[in-house]
């Protein structure tokens, strides 16, 4: 006999053990034997608790399996609901769905509303806390939102946007050339194929990559939209030399769909873990924050807002202005087409107080939205 | 508190899988729970799942012959999926804080407790089953959760005799104990 039959038998007396269907004599030789022998002993025990175990699954199991047939019997009587009107709803649920019959109305008129519930989403949606450092665009793709419903609305309201293209990310961009050129993050540009950048007033304008600095997170971009009128020159300059330690700063942006000014400090020269590459700056900054410029309080431009710890509050990173430079200076030894490009150095708005200064300034910051398009 | 008779009586249905008090209990808390749950930021499966575990705890607690409802139906099966669900949200990092309190509520925690439990214990149990395999998974399930006698099964499966049958059997449930108990004893 094999070890295996044993064991079998072995199973097969535990049960009948168990189940009292042995004969008083070998109940009182198996009692024996179980309490001279502490292996059998265990055995019996823990095929004990497994039936107990297998017992208890299946009267769960069946309960569970009443429990979905009562549920549907009682959708289909019409006795509860599941999904249509409740009706015993509380005020929240009939106030929400007034608001969403609301909501699609509005949407229909003017899609943009739809884009500024995602931002909103994304605004409370928790963000990971397994990386320390946060990108600051809005990762659209991430929240559960119905696309075809989103594209359709696109169609509707006349977007600049080709056909067939889904939404991706989104973040903020600034010009550093009147002729159409804006600086933004490359982390704001990823997983996308097409950019459509919008002004404060809303109007939206095509834009080409130009080129994309991975390694320093910088992206150059270009207008390339008829509508677009080129700006003689820029309010601001973009700062060549180095902000100095607790200088006031600010930034414009777009969290939301609207241009959301806010300011801070200068908190550090080396940005996140001694990274020279960056400030760090204290500044209450958001998804779509990403790519703003910060500038100090003469006007200057002195980094790219880019990434937040995600641990502390306000903590945000910048990348220094001199990268910009930096990356225009080597584009243009590649591209004779870029020579023209002409960052402002002189700022128009020093010593302007700070409402006037953002109004100079505003028209030069634009939302940028990032499209892939649908296989 | 006053103890509802009618709600005794319930109870003592719902024991013994009577389908009329199931429905009768299930028809007249569902859609409080389920606006408790939509309200506070879950979804009509969402709301299901929970109203059912609450359902099962009731069950549960309804075999045991000196269970007393010490509050009103309702609110025990209120406190409950309130308890289920904070703790839900809690799980999935979405701290919310308009989980409405302004109902009555009776302690549940250990009841929350135990039921978390036995559902470790029955999810551990239904992955060892779903993972034995076919022919053993029908085999076992047959006997032990559809009551089918070894004779039927036999005929059933092809066996040429009821004693092959319960050969197998046994074997099945060697491999399906050593499977549970080896996820039971690592835990979830």
């Amino acid at each position: 006999m094999n070890t295996q039959q044993d064991d079998i038998l072995m199973m097969q007396t535990i049960e009948r053990y168990l189940d009292g269907t042995m004969l008083p004599d070998e109940k009182a030789y198996f009692e024996q034997l179980r309490k001279n022998t502490p292996e059998i002993d265990q055995m019996v025990v823990e095929h004990s608790m497994f039936l107990h175990e297998m017992d208890e699954y299946v009267v769960q199991r069946n309960f569970r399996n009443t429990l979905n047939n009562v549920h549907s019997k009682l959708v289909a009587e019409g006795a509860i609901n599941e999904g249509g009107l409740l009706p015993a709803q509380g005020k929240v649920v009939r106030l929400y769905n007034k608001y969403k019959k609301d909501l699609l109305m509005a949407a229909c008129v003017g899609g943009a509303i739809v884009l500024s519930i995602g931002s909103v989403l994304l605004y409370f949606s928790p963000s990971s806390k397994s990386n320390q450092i946060e990108q600051l665009s809005k990762d659209i793709a991430n929240i559960k939102y119905n696309q075809a419903v989103q594209s359709t609305m696109i169609k509707q309201v006349k977007s600049k946007l080709p056909v067939d293209y889904t939404p991706v990310n989104g973040g903020t961009g600034f010009l550093v050339d009147g002729k159409g050129y804006l600086v933004t993050n490359a982390h704001v540009l990823r997983n996308s194929n097409a950019v459509i950048v919008s002004n404060p007033n809303g109007n939206e304008f095509r834009a080409e990559i130009v080129h994309i600095d991975a390694v320093n997170d910088i992206a150059l971009l270009k207008i390339i939209d008829d509508d677009f009128k080129p700006l003689k020159s820029l309010p601001y300059s973009i700062n060549k030399s180095g902000a100095k330690l607790g200088e006031e700063i600010f930034t414009l942006g777009y969290p939301k769909n609207d241009i959301t000014y806010t300011q801070g400090y200068l908190s550090s020269k080396t940005g996140f873990n001694g990274d020279t590459v960056t400030y760090q700056i204290q500044i209450s900054s958001n998804p779509g924050n990403s790519g703003g410029p910060v500038l100090n309080k003469n006007g200057e431009v002195i980094g790219i807002l880019s990434t937040r710890q995600t641990q502390a509050d306000g903590v945000t990173f910048a990348i220094k202005s001199r990268n910009i430079y930096n990356l225009v200076d080597d584009l243009k030894k590649e591209d004779s087409s870029l020579q023209k490009i002409k960052m402002p150095s002189i700022s128009s708005i020093s010593g302007k107080d700070r409402s006037s200064q953002v109004e100079k300034i505003e028209d030069c910051v634009f939302a940028i939205k990032t499209y892939k398009s649908r296989q | 508190m006053k103890v509802d008779i009618n709600e005794q009586a319930l109870l003592k249905g719902l024991a013994v899988d009577d389908s009329k008090a199931i429905e009768t209990i299930y028809k007249e808390n569902f859609t409080m729970v389920q606006t408790f749950i939509i309200n506070n930021n879950g979804s009509y499966d969402d709301a299901r799942d929970i109203f059912q575990e609450a359902m099962i705890v009731l069950y549960e607690k309804a075999q045991n012959e000196s269970f007393v409802l010490t509050s009103k139906l309702n609110t025990f099966i209120y406190s409950i999926c309130r308890r289920l669900w904070f703790k839900r949200l809690q799980q999935m990092g979405r701290f919310s804080n308009q989980i409405e309190s302004l109902e009555e509520t009776v302690p549940v925690e250990e009841d929350v407790e135990f039921r978390e439990k036995r559902n470790a214990e029955f999810a551990i149990m239904d992955r060892a089953l779903n993972s034995l395999g076919e022919p053993c998974k029908s085999l076992l399930e047959g006997f032990y959760v559809k009551k089918i006698d070894m004779q039927a099964l036999a005929r059933e499966f092809g066996y040429t005799n009821a004693d092959n049958a319960k050969n197998q059997k046994y074997k099945c449930l060697m491999r399906l104990k050593k499977l549970f108990f080896t996820q039971y004893n690592i835990g979830e």
